[in-house]
């Protein structure tokens, strides 16, 4: 306990003269937090100057390994350094799906060459990464997917097409799901490693209801993907064929991601903040504002027992898909109150006053939260079957 | 502090649920004791087993010859009261009473402590004037007489008052019915002359009374704390009271949603077990997720509590709304999935759906708590 108190003078102390002022603002754009990758640039010297502190320390991925680019951090000293971090409101110095996902998953599954060579590129913002999963047929019936690689001996040729694929445009690397025996649902799908700038690699960005475009459709025509980079580097994760294996592990990542947005102490609770720009509320939007910070609230509670119990291994392993269930309906609830607090002022489209309609471009992206990574429905499916042992789940 | 029980918490963990599901059984506590129309609604063999199990004396400090531990650990044994049903005056005893008392003079709590701790007394507290929880106005008035005071007003909802050797009743001193201040704490001792209780059964077959003080006089040492000082006294005993409540319909909560989630797994219909169907395989799952937050909310906010944070008074009212919300939810669904046979007084589905109403109502329900969280916030 000491020892936990002394790391979080030292982390305070160190927080406090290496996070500039600017990067302890909310964060407001896409832009406002560095997701690194070869195509990256900083906005400002403020942002360059808190990731490249935090990439000496080894706090881009606090809890990896030193030897990959972290800090080694134990569970309890990172969750200080987040208590720390969202103390100051100091915004993540990276940001990546490389970090979030396939980081967690190569620590897992990865060979040695692997995590050496990918989660160094993850941790020092080398390398942006985008995920191949759903497909236009293969939405919430994620197995069903099509996209093929044809075993041409040291590599695959890869044919097929990815949709929902988060920045895609802007990634160098990919890591995707493809079907290497057709004749095996569950145990013929490869975990797949390759460079977007791949010849036969095309995308093209999906115009969203809320008027931006986040993801894209991910083509392949005759990708050459090789089985190996190198010595104890393969080109795909875990083995050839059980690739599921470690698209449902990584899933379990995404879910917990997800969850966890828009969550936080900082904005769990609304009715404060929406008054002090609103005024005074009609008596029962502000019945229901009590209702949702009370929900929140509570939720906020629940997310730390949730990594207590999961850095534990106390936790049940299918509670991600509780956490990301209550999550994201709770951000939807979130969202649509905040439209209803702000009136008609939120509705403006293209205004300066809105930062060119951010609360109802918002409102409208959280309504995919429920769908992304696991639908509603299919969470309290697995929740169902896996938690509460129902019958033919 | 992780959210989780620790190796001690864990254990009285395993001991109460033990002892509450072999002694404090619906079959052997609350059916028994409902269809015997007893006058207390509890057993008082079982409160002295709790006094044997150490649970009496809980929040009593250890020179009290009490466990001297916190809401925590008191919330541990009222999820077990609230998974069983188990009828006691354990919450107005032993959290709402010893938390006043523990603020008492030595005097006081010389007089009260030992027959709480040994499971001899039984003690009430009586909070509210009308139907609804609303302490921050106190109408029932102390007036000085001599070298004490004369109590005169009314308070409702006061569990177990009849069979209380003692009632803490807060009382105004000086100001007017809804000033903060000016608040004072009596123990009033059961036999006190010009005190009469209309004692009513309520729908979970718990007993209360409407008790009414008509000039009762007190010495000067029936006072808890100070003279006009007893809001912060109050508050304490609200806040431990609250959560506690919270617990024990995390209890409720947990128990209905286990057996109904038995139930699907058990009743067939149209030759499927009727978990199978994914309407109300949507429902439960649901239902767990409401339920489990809650859980979290009330450990949450106990910690809070035992460690005198600043946050506790918002996160208590929190866990209160929350656990209000999902219990209740828990028994209706509860009810529901049972389809006819919930209905009978032969299943303890409808049981909970009772206890869960009694306990929502409780200092407090969740309108009471959500209204609280938006004014705590500053809106």
């Amino acid at each position: 306990m000491a020892d936990l108190d002394t790391f979080r003078e030292e982390t305070s102390a160190w927080l406090e003269a290496n996070c500039p002022a600017e990067m302890r603002k909310p964060v407001r754009d896409d832009d406002d937090v560095y997701w690194g990758g070869r195509y990256a640039t900083f906005k400002n010297d403020a942002q360059k100057a808190w990731f490249e502190a935090c990439r000496e320390r080894g706090y881009t991925v606090p809890a990896w390994p030193k030897a990959y680019g972290g800090a080694g951090l134990t569970a309890a000293e990172a969750k200080v350094l987040r208590q720390e971090m969202s103390r100051i409101g100091a915004r993540p110095p990276l940001s990546s799906f490389g970090i979030w996902m396939l980081g967690p998953a190569l620590l897992q599954f990865g060979t040695e060459g692997q995590k050496q060579r990918f989660l160094n590129e993850i941790a020092r913002g080398e390398i942006r990464w985008c995920q191949g999963y759903s497909e236009p047929g293969s939405g919430s019936d994620l197995v069903s997917m099509q996209t093929f690689g044809e075993d041409k001996g040291d590599h695959w040729q890869v044919n097929g097409q990815k949709i929902w694929t988060s920045y895609a445009d802007h990634a160098d690397w990919i890591f995707c799901l493809v079907r290497t025996d057709k004749d095996n649902k569950y145990q013929g799908i490869t975990f797949m490693l390759y460079d977007m700038t791949n010849e036969g690699v095309s995308t093209k960005p999906i115009l969203l209801i809320s008027g931006n475009s986040p993801f894209c459709e991910t083509f392949f025509d005759d990708v050459k993907v090789p089985k190996s980079y190198g010595e104890d580097c393969p080109g795909f994760v875990g083995e050839i064929n059980r690739g599921w294996d470690v698209a449902k592990y990584l899933l379990g990542h995404e879910r917990e991601m997800i969850s966890g947005m828009g969550g936080g102490e900082r904005t769990a609770a609304i009715g404060a903040a929406l008054k002090r720009h609103a005024g005074e509320f009609d008596p029962v939007l502000r019945a229901e504002l009590a209702m949702f910070d009370v929900d929140a609230l509570a939720f906020t509670a629940m997310g730390e027992k949730f990594m207590d119990e999961m850095k534990s291994g106390k936790g049940h392993p299918a509670q991600p898909n509780m956490m990301k269930y209550v999550g994201t309906e709770l951000n939807k609830r979130r969202h649509e109150l905040m439209m209803s607090a702000g009136g008609s002022r939120s509705l403006e489209w293209d205004s300066d006053e809105t930062g060119g309609g951010k609360p109802s471009r918002n409102w409208l992206r959280t309504k995919a939260n429920s769908i992304e990574g696991g639908t509603s429905e299919v969470m309290l499916n697995v929740v169902s079957k896996r938690i509460l042992d129902l019958p033919g789940a | 502090m992780p959210l989780y029980h620790n190796e001690d918490q864990a254990m009285l963990a395993d001991t109460a649920a033990q002892f509450m599901a072999e002694e404090g059984s619906i079959k052997n506590q609350l059916r028994h004791w409902r269809d015997k129309e007893c006058k207390d609604g509890f057993g008082h063999e079982l409160w002295k087993q709790f006094a044997e199990m150490g649970f009496t004396g809980i929040l009593v400090g250890e020179d009290d010859g009490g466990m001297g531990m916190g809401n925590v650990e008191a919330g541990i044994v009222l999820e077990q009261i609230g998974r069983n049903l188990t009828p006691s005056p354990f919450l107005t005893s032993s959290v709402l009473a010893a938390t006043a008392l523990n603020n008492g003079s030595t005097d006081l709590r010389g007089r009260y402590l030992p027959g709480l701790v040994s499971g001899e007394s039984v003690f009430a507290v009586a909070i509210d004037e009308g139907a609804k929880h609303r302490p921050e106005r106190i109408k029932t008035k102390a007036e000085k007489s001599g070298n004490g005071f004369k109590l005169s007003g009314q308070k409702d909802f006061v569990i177990h008052g009849a069979s209380a050797d003692m009632i803490v009743v807060a009382a105004r001193t000086s100001g007017d019915d809804d000033d903060a201040d000016g608040i004072t704490l009596f123990a009033v001792p059961k036999d006190a002359a010009n005190m009469s209780q209309d004692t009513v059964r309520l729908v979970d077959s718990s007993m209360a009374t409407h008790t009414k003080f008509d000039g009762v006089e007190l010495d000067g040492d029936a006072v808890i704390g100070e003279v006009d000082g007893g809001r912060e006294i109050l508050n304490k005993i609200l806040n431990a009271g609250r959560i506690g409540s919270a617990a024990e319909g995390c209890g409720v909560a947990g128990g209905a949603m286990d057996m109904t989630i038995d139930y699907l797994k058990q009743r067939k219909q149209f030759g499927k077990l009727i978990g199978e169907f994914q309407a109300l395989q949507h429902r439960a799952a649901h239902l767990y997720s409401e339920v489990e937050v809650a859980r979290a909310v009330t450990i949450k906010a106990g910690q809070l509590l035992d460690g005198e944070s600043e946050k506790s008074e918002l996160m208590v009212s929190v866990a209160k709304a929350k656990v209000g919300r999902a219990a209740s939810l828990a028994v209706k669904e509860g009810v529901q999935m049972h389809g006819g046979i919930g209905m009978t007084d032969e299943y303890d589905i409808g049981l909970y759906m009772k206890r869960d109403r009694a306990l929502q109502e409780f200092l407090g329900d969740a309108y009471y708590h959500a209204e609280r969280v938006a004014q705590l916030s500053g809106y």
